[in-house]
């Protein structure tokens, strides 16, 4: 039979063998414990990683602005921010350099494709502008597409600006500090020149398909106008004739035709089915088939889609 | 010509009408709408699918008056049927089984807005899986980024702004590239159809013309997509996009929005650049470098997540890694690999995503880890629709998962000598941190809390519809592999 040791007790063996038997804790008495927990936190203001990191660095760093490895790093940061844009310029106009030289008559682009836009767009879709014929005949599909980009970005802005009506009511205080004061100069501008925006706006829309303009300048034209009338006038003026409704009726009306238009349009072609709309004499107001309607449309969503953005941003609704 | 090929012209341009005469609507007025119309392009792409597989061949449909390469053309082959079919279904349970939320998170003057939204994201989904036209892919990623931006801000929480800036950020800068690349590639080749510029790449790569160009081409519209679809180095919005927005937002964002880009990417290699080219760009080798680590990074991340959502959101990270690490093996095995996954992961995500949301408004939506204990007992047919999405995701047999792991790894087999052993090993690695996390949720939720459970809960029917044909969807392609498999083989060889 072997012999206890006289101080057992306290030996390191003994120690060992209470802590993995689980009846002593060596930090027992010695180190404050706290019990394990999660965090709680709920709603949408829970775990954020960025004020995590910017907890973490403010333990260690008590003046983040003068701090050497800090600004280091900040510098570090925009050194090579600064080298990768330029490394992604060089590598584009080295790319640029290589590709074949703008004009040239025997270039890749001079195809039988632009040929055809140049030589037979007037007879096969009627409008004199070849331009108008490309984007809204030949290529129809693709500005359809943009337009309804437009519309998207148009929902967009109004899904994260437009207010209530008591939102606005509230706000209008503030609001009337932007309003114009009576000035009479600028209003008597404004009185002359809205009207000849508008005409001008009409002629580029309407005219489109025989000069230089269509849909989506005459649009922007429009457009301009209304929004300089809203700065001159306010809008308590302006919705005499152009509020909500008005935008809704106008733009609404004119995507569904629009969208009519194209899938008729598709539909017929596809089929080879033989279309409604008359060509008409190349030149004449009434011509280009269904390029006129469509530049009509497109100037009213684009006019409604500029006059949409600025007032959105003005004071969150028309 | 049949009448069934009018069928995805047809759906486009309903989908984007929908999207217009939901302005003036009411919000129920609305729903009614985008419901029926998402469920109509359903049937229309599924009669689509059919038609193709009955004829064997795809075809061409004019948009308009004049044939390519003058006017707009899309095309319809298997592969873009059954993709549109699928993702048409994920978004008509998605919508459906997060409908509550979308009332109950979005404000009430709003709500009309989000189906317009809708509607919009899914006639661009349609056009980018069909067109014909490099010009006409762009103009429909637009609308796809716009669309997805709003749909992640409309909540309007402080947290959902944020990180709506984020996506739109990176985003646009993928939007630029991608732009870039194709202004240059009109540029040497002359053409926007995808076939003639095929033509012209070809004569280009056999003249040796252009080289410079074309490589800086190649790499610019392959990172700008990559970007877009959120591959690893690039994700840093994914967690706060999904984490944050309405539940339905969040299950369309991961299962569709950044898949139609990889599906736009694996068109361009194949139908306008050539994949010979592409394999001899070395571009795939990045492609699978970056998609391995992003397969071990998402999974880490994800293992280390705070809430439920912000984990299935670092998930998606480790599995579009997956989706191009198919694509980088460079092989057909692993392009059918990466879209069989693609499809996996779409109707897996979604379903993840619906039940966790679940099983959170029966835990007092709090979210922490701990308040799920026991929810699947208070919220079964989510639990169980949880059990499945992780299953699947982890890769057992029976499921959709496991066939798409097993499809990468005989693609591994037959890749460049390499990349094979590598790929195995995270694939396995992979495999084992997907289980961690998947499984240590699915343990929390059947663990009983010891107190009463009390009154089940109210589950609204349209969820439990979605969720039973999301779990369905999932074991019919899990069972039913080989007939999926073969219809991806024919797409992709209808497509060079």
């Amino acid at each position: 039979m072997s012999r206890v040791r006289d101080d057992y007790e306290k030996s390191l063996w003994n120690r060992l063998t209470r802590w993995v038997n689980g009846e002593s804790d060596p930090f027992q008495g010695k180190m404050e414990m706290e019990p394990l927990r999660e965090t709680e936190v709920t709603g949408d203001s829970v775990y954020n990683p960025d004020l995590l990191d910017r907890k973490k660095v403010e333990q260690y760093v008590e003046d983040t602005q003068k701090n050497k490895e800090m600004r280091a790093f900040r510098i570090l940061y925009s050194m090579s921010s600064v080298a990768l844009c330029l490394l992604l310029i060089a590598v584009l106009l080295l790319a640029v350099s290589w590709l074949p030289v703008l004009g040239d008559p025997n270039g890749p682009n001079n195809n039988e494709v632009s040929k055809r836009y140049i030589e037979k767009g007037m007879e096969e879709s009627g409008a004199v502008n070849m331009v108008t014929n490309m984007i809204l005949s030949y290529r129809g599909f693709d500005t359809f597409g943009e337009t309804c980009v437009l519309f998207i970005a148009a929902t967009c802005v109004i899904v994260l600006l437009r207010k209530s009506e008591e939102e606005i009511e509230n706000a209008k205080e503030q609001d009337w500090a932007y309003e114009p004061k009576a000035d009479a100069i600028l209003q008597k501008v404004t009185l002359i020149l809205v009207p000849i925006i508008f005409l001008y706006g009409f002629y580029i829309i309407l005219n489109g398909h025989l000069s230089p303009g269509g849909g989506f300048s005459g649009g922007a034209t429009i457009g301009a106008g209304l929004i300089l009338y809203v700065t001159t006038f306010g809008f308590h003026k302006t919705q005499r004739f152009f509020d909500e409704k008005t935008y809704e009726i106008v733009k609404v009306g004119a995507l569904t035709l629009y969208s009519i238009t194209m899938i008729y349009y598709f539909y017929t072609g596809a089929n080879l089915i033989e279309s409604m709309i008359p060509l008409g004499t190349p030149g004449d107001i009434l011509s280009s088939g269904m390029i006129l309607p469509i530049n009509i449309f497109v100037g009213l969503e684009v006019a409604c889609t500029m006059y949409a953005f600025f007032a959105l941003f003005r004071r969150g609704g028309m | 010509m049949s009448f069934v090929e009018n069928f995805p012209c047809f759906s486009i341009v309903l989908c984007m009408a929908a999207g217009i005469l939901s302005t003036p609507m009411k919000a129920r007025q609305a729903k009614r709408m985008t419901m029926g119309v998402v469920a109509l392009v359903t049937i229309l792409s599924l009669a689509t699918l059919l038609h193709v597989l009955s004829t064997g061949q795809s075809f061409v449909y004019t948009m308009g008056r004049y044939p390519a390469p003058w006017g707009n053309e899309i095309r319809a082959g298997v592969l873009e049927a059954l993709l549109a079919t699928v993702f048409s279904l994920v978004m008509l349970c998605s919508l459906a089984g997060g409908m509550d939320h979308v009332f109950r998170d979005i404000a009430e003057n709003r709500i009309n807005l989000y189906f317009i939204l809708v509607d919009l994201l899914l006639s661009s989904l349609l056009a980018i899986i069909y067109t014909n036209d490099l010009f006409t892919a762009y103009v429909f990623v637009e609308i796809n980024t716009i669309a997805a931006c709003g749909m992640i801000m409309i909540r309007r929480s402080g947290r959902s702004l944020i990180a709506a800036t984020r996506y739109m950020v990176m985003s646009l800068i993928g939007s630029g590239l991608f732009l870039i690349g194709l202004a240059m590639l009109y540029d040497v080749t002359g053409h926007l159809l995808m076939e003639n510029a095929h033509e012209a790449m070809i004569r280009l790569a056999l003249a040796g013309e252009y080289h410079t160009p074309l490589l800086v081409i190649i790499s610019f519209i392959t990172v700008g997509l990559a970007i877009k679809s959120g591959l690893y180095p690039f994700h840093s919005w994914m967690p706060d996009a999904y984490g944050y927005s309405t539940i339905s937002s969040s299950s369309i964002l991961s299962s569709l929005v950044s898949k139609s880009y990889i599906v736009l990417l694996i068109k361009i290699f194949y139908r306008v650049i050539g994949f010979d080219n592409i394999i001899s760009s070395k571009i795939v080798n990045i492609l699978f470098v970056f998609g391995l680590i992003g397969m071990v990074m998402g999974s880490v991340s994800a293992i280390m997540a705070k809430d439920i959502y912000r984990m299935i959101a670092y998930s998606s990270i480790a599995q579009i890694g997956y989706v191009y690490m198919g694509i980088g093996l460079g092989t057909e095995a692993g392009m059918v690999a990466a879209i069989f996954h693609i499809l996996t992961h779409a109707i897996t995500k979604s379903l993840l995503f619906l039940s966790a949301k679940g099983l959170n408004d029966v835990s007092g939506r709090k979210k922490v880890f701990r308040a799920l204990q026991g929810a699947a007992f208070r919220n079964p047919l989510s639990g169980a629709a949880f059990l499945v999405g992780s299953l699947s995701m982890v890769g057992i047999p029976m499921l959709a998962g496991f066939i798409s792991k097993f499809l990468f790894a005989t693609a591994a087999m037959g890749a460049a000598p390499g990349k094979v052993l590598i790929t195995l090993v995270v694939l396995a690695v992979s495999t084992i941190l997907n289980a961690i996390y998947f499984l240590h949720t699915v343990i929390r939720i059947y663990t009983p809390t010891g107190e009463p459970t009390g009154a089940r809960a109210h589950i609204s029917a349209g969820a439990a519809v979605s969720l039973f044909c999301l779990i369905l969807l999932n074991f019919a392609m899990g069972l039913l592999s080989q007939p999926i498999t073969d219809l991806i083989q024919a797409g992709i060889e209808t497509f060079g």
